[in-house]
């Protein structure tokens, strides 16, 4: 059945769910996130009326994006942003990295950006002698330790405080043990200060770009996106091209979603919106600003109806935060940048469905995730779509890799299948002989997988349409 | 939600594949609620599955194949009253959707109109009362997905169980939570699937309840299967049923 | 202006069809309007619950306000921008008697040459562009005579708001103040200090910028 996907993901999970302590720490984190996002969310129906609103403002960008774009880049332009054109990430790495050269910059200090962990900038930069140093404290966490992000809003939620205290006593240099979060943090600030008075360029994300005023918008708690994006020489800011907004006025009802969903937050703390380099006279903030525009496979979504809804995305983390599946086998296990449910959607069309495309396995369909998305994307059926997609069902798959799961057995099951629930006659024939195996089925193939927990069902001697025909009940 | 239509005095049953083979007593005691309602009950022979195990798969036009045929064979003006979220929202949401943009639409649109889960059915279009005849006892409702999400029943069912005046409901920690079920998911991807209904047991041994009551019999397989896998003692039961033995006086007559 | 990368990208958006979709303008749900009043209480009791400090204070007494704080916690160093809207409040103030008040140090060199200094400075203060009441926050737009840096690089953060510039949501204050006209070098929403829950939403304050943060609302 050749599934052809180049990571392990069963092995991943295996390990992830052997792992009592993850077990815990992602419990815990997922039971908060998702508690303080039910505080803030209060009254249902308002809940509803501004999902509906940020639903109908991202479709609408998207319905103009390439004239958005445009205009975003025009506007830039005109304020002395210097705007970059990425159409993968092997693009979008070499414009940094050229910026990077043309600054004699051999640090780079990084504010949160999943786009440029879609990148993999930190690794390519390193290839090329170039450090990139993280600053959100969750991030600074996980790069000490090696690791990647495993939560888009809260990278280190893996953690516990006795990891981390463990972590900076190995990776810092003098740093006692302590399991103080105070003290973590106050260990983690003094190191940042240093390097943000010291690096020259500093890179950030997007969360929205607005088309409007050429302006882009971030939302953070802590400030290093602030320091980020004002005390080096240079800035670089790196999005996807889905973040473009048409106005000002379509921010706050996205800002009160996006917070709200993701940390449960009426407003964060820092809303920082850049739309120049310093000017002429003005005492600090880069002096160069630049805007790069990354599509990686954006494009190619926006041409299919259904799958252009990914692009709804404002990157907020709930469908992680309410995931069954997610909280049970954590970020890492996903094999990739972007986890849980939407990473589910999004990578297999980014990487490839022989990449990615059993991703789309791991969803119950419980629904949870499309019950909560600020922009209303319907996940699950996304993901059925991508199901369908991975067999060539509808025979016209956009996704790279469609039918790459296609294979005689499964085909001539569910074509069984349909006889069987068409044909009234084989149907009953079908449910007599289950009846007949009763217990005695034998345990290979899917029940072979069913009864690694469980007992294997049971079916009945006698259906219900047995039970009906002999009550002699009127069937029409 | 749909509208609410008057009382009628017929209507349809859809028994879904699962009663069929594995707990017909689900279906027959279905059957009996809504006869003890003064309804007649038809009960389509040529019915089968709503096509949700392939749709849920990605092998759509096998599901619209059985879909059409489920359609085809409850034509009438009648509602159709299925003892299962989960086909219920497979019927009501994912038909309209699955014939979008084709000829068969409106035939699609309504069916979808017509479907009623059971809960939902008895307590806003037949508003039942419930006289309890059945000793004290303790349990426990778990809720599909569908039931809860595409459906919106929940309320509903735990309604009708707190008619039963001896009958002790307590709830589940995790109520929103799924057991893990989702079809074939708990074949293509039987750790986590395992890992989810383990809690799920877990959670349902906590509340002391000797039953766990279901009105989704792909969540009761899932349940049950788990608990005696476990040797725990605790019985899963179709809320139909359950309803029914509370209600008839004779435990076993069904 | 155009790189291959950049006409490939904008190609295939034209050819997605998204065009051919006509969505409508959304229909976004009215804000909660507040009276002046309201407005204050609203946003004071929002700031305050994310731990900023707020003193609703007279004009005519801020500054004396300022003073006690400033000689209340100790700062060494207080930076402000001379030529900005409370500059002058500032040093007209500091004149009189400086006993136990922080030296006045005014942000008027670019970074470049500053930036040591800056690191250094205990307490910052800013005037502000408005507050925004429905979600408790002040709006900042730095200018030459208040760089951006002067609201986050000292462990303390000041701010003087007026209360008739506080608009009732962000959504008010985007149209009265015309937004859309011209934004900024770089416009700033600020809810509380600086602060981060990374490890175990475990909360911890002053995490990259101020550690406090104090608001006088100026009636």
């Amino acid at each position: 059945m050749g599934t052809g996907n180049s990571f392990d993901f069963e092995r991943n999970i295996d390990a992830a769910l052997a792992d009592q302590q993850l077990k815990k720490n992602l419990r815990n984190a997922m039971d908060i996130l998702v508690e303080k996002r039910r505080a803030v969310f209060t009254d249902p129906e308002a809940l509803e009326q501004l999902r509906a609103a940020g639903n109908a403002i991202k479709r609408r960008a998207l319905s103009k994006l390439p004239q958005l774009l445009e205009q975003l880049e025009a506007k830039c332009r005109q304020n002395g942003i210097q705007v970059h054109w990425a159409e993968d990430t092997a693009a979008a790495n070499r414009i940094v990295l050229e910026i990077m050269r043309a600054n004699d910059a051999t640090e780079l200090v990084k504010g949160k950006s999943m786009v440029s962990e879609e990148m993999h900038l930190n690794r390519f930069l390193k290839d090329h002698g170039i450090e990139a140093l993280e600053s959100d404290l969750g991030e600074f966490i996980i790069q000490l330790n090696g690791e990647t992000p495993s939560h888009i809003i809260v990278p280190a939620i893996h953690k516990n405080k006795d990891e981390v205290a463990e972590i900076f006593h190995d990776k810092l240099p003098d740093t006692p043990y302590t399991e103080d979060v105070e003290e973590l943090t106050r260990i983690a600030r003094q190191a940042m200060r240093k390097l943000f008075a010291r690096v020259k360029v500093g890179l950030s994300g997007v969360n929205f770009a607005i088309a409007e005023t050429g302006t882009l918008l971030l939302v953070e708690n802590e400030g290093n996106g602030r320091m980020s994006t004002t005390v080096p020489d240079v800035h670089i800011a790196v999005m996807g091209l889905e973040k473009v907004l048409e106005k000002l006025s379509d921010v706050p009802p996205l800002l009160r979603l996006l917070t709200g969903s993701a940390t449960g937050q009426i407003i964060t703390t820092y809303v920082n919106m850049i739309t120049s380099p310093r000017k002429e006279g003005e005492k600090d903030g880069p002096k160069e600003v630049h805007l790069v525009i990354l599509d990686n496979g954006r494009s190619r979504m926006l041409a299919d109806p259904e799958f252009r809804e990914t692009l709804l995305c404002i990157r907020c983390g709930t469908c992680l935060n309410h995931c069954p599946v997610y909280v049970r086998i954590g970020g890492h296990a996903y094999g990739h940048v972007y986890p849980g449910p939407i990473g589910k959607i999004l990578t297999p069309q980014m990487e490839g469905l022989e990449q990615a495309g059993v991703l789309a396995t791991a969803s119950s369909l419980c629904g949870a995730c499309g019950d909560v998305c600020p922009v209303k994307i319907p996940i699950p059926a996304l993901i059925r779509r991508l199901r369908s997609e991975s067999y060539d069902a509808k025979g016209d798959g956009t996704v790279s890799g469609h039918g790459y799961k296609k294979n005689l057995t499964e085909t001539l099951v569910w074509k069984g299948w349909e006889l069987v629930n068409v044909h009234p006659a084989l149907n009953r024939l079908s449910t007599k002989m289950a009846g007949a195996m009763g217990k005695r089925l034998p345990k290979v193939g899917p029940l072979k997988q069913w009864t690694r927990a469980r007992s294997a069902p049971k079916f009945a001697g006698k259906s219900l349409h047995d039970h009906e025909l002999e009550k002699g009940g009127r069937d029409d | 939600m749909a509208r609410i239509p008057e009382k009628p005095t017929t209507v349809y049953m859809f028994g879904t594949c699962l009663v069929d083979m594995a707990f017909p007593r689900a279906g027959i005691a279905a059957h009996r609620l809504l006869e003890r309602e003064g309804l007649t009950v038809l009960f389509p022979q040529a019915q089968s599955c709503c096509g949700q195990p392939a749709f849920n798969s990605g092998f759509i036009k096998e599901a619209r194949a059985v879909a059409r045929k489920q359609i085809e064979v409850f034509p009438g003006p009648l509602p159709i009253v299925v003892p299962s979220g989960s086909c219920a929202g497979m019927m009501k949401h994912h038909y309209p959707e699955m014939f979008a943009d084709t000829a068969e639409y409106p035939k699609a649109r309504q069916f979808a109109d017509r479907v009623f889960e059971l809960s939902e059915f008895l307590v806003r279009v037949l508003d039942v009362r419930l006289d309890d005849v059945g000793p004290p006892e303790t349990v426990t409702w778990h809720t599909s997905c569908h039931a809860l999400r595409e459906m919106g029943v929940i309320e509903e069912s735990k309604s009708l169980i707190r008619q039963l005046e001896h009958v002790n409901l307590v709830e589940l920690e995790r109520e929103e939570e799924c057991c893990g079920f989702g079809g074939t998911f708990s074949v293509k991807q039987p750790a986590i699937s395992t890992a989810m209904v383990k809690d799920k047991i877990d959670d349902i041994a906590r509340t002391g309840a000797a039953t766990v009551l279901s009105g989704d019999c792909g969540c009761l397989m899932n349940i049950t299967g788990a608990l005696e896998y476990h040797r725990v003692p605790v019985e899963g039961k179709h809320l139909a049923e359950f309803l029914w033995e509370r209600t008839n006086g004779n435990r076993k007559q069904l | 202006m155009t790189s291959p990368d950049r006409d490939r990208i904008m190609a295939r958006l034209h050819t997605s069809g998204t065009e051919h979709t006509v969505v409508p303008e959304a229909a976004i749900p009215p804000d909660s309007a507040f009276d002046p009043q309201e407005k204050i209480t609203q946003l004071a009791t929002l700031m305050g619950a994310m731990k900023t400090e707020v003193h609703v204070v007279e004009t005519a007494g801020w500054v004396d306000k300022l003073k006690e704080l400033a000689r209340e916690r100790g700062w060494e160093q207080l930076l402000y921008g001379p030529a900005s809207p409370i500059g002058s409040a500032i040093e007209t103030a500091w004149e009189s008697d400086t006993d136990g008040l922080p030296a006045l140090v005014a942000y008027t060199e670019p970074v470049e040459s500053f930036k040591d200094k800056l690191f250094q400075i205990d307490a910052g203060i800013t005037s502000t562009q408005g507050g925004i009441a429905d979600v408790g926050a002040i709006v900042l737009w730095p200018t030459e005579e208040e760089p951006r840096l002067l609201s986050l690089v000292p462990p303390v953060h000041v701010a003087v708001l007026h209360a008739d510039t506080i608009t009732s949501s962000l959504a008010e204050m985007i149209s009265v103040q015309n937004w859309a006209g011209g934004m900024p070098t770089n416009a700033l929403l600020i809810s509380g200090p600086s602060k981060t829950a990374d490890i175990e939403f475990t909360l911890v304050f002053g995490v990259h910028g101020p550690k406090e943060l104090v608001v006088f609302i100026l009636k």
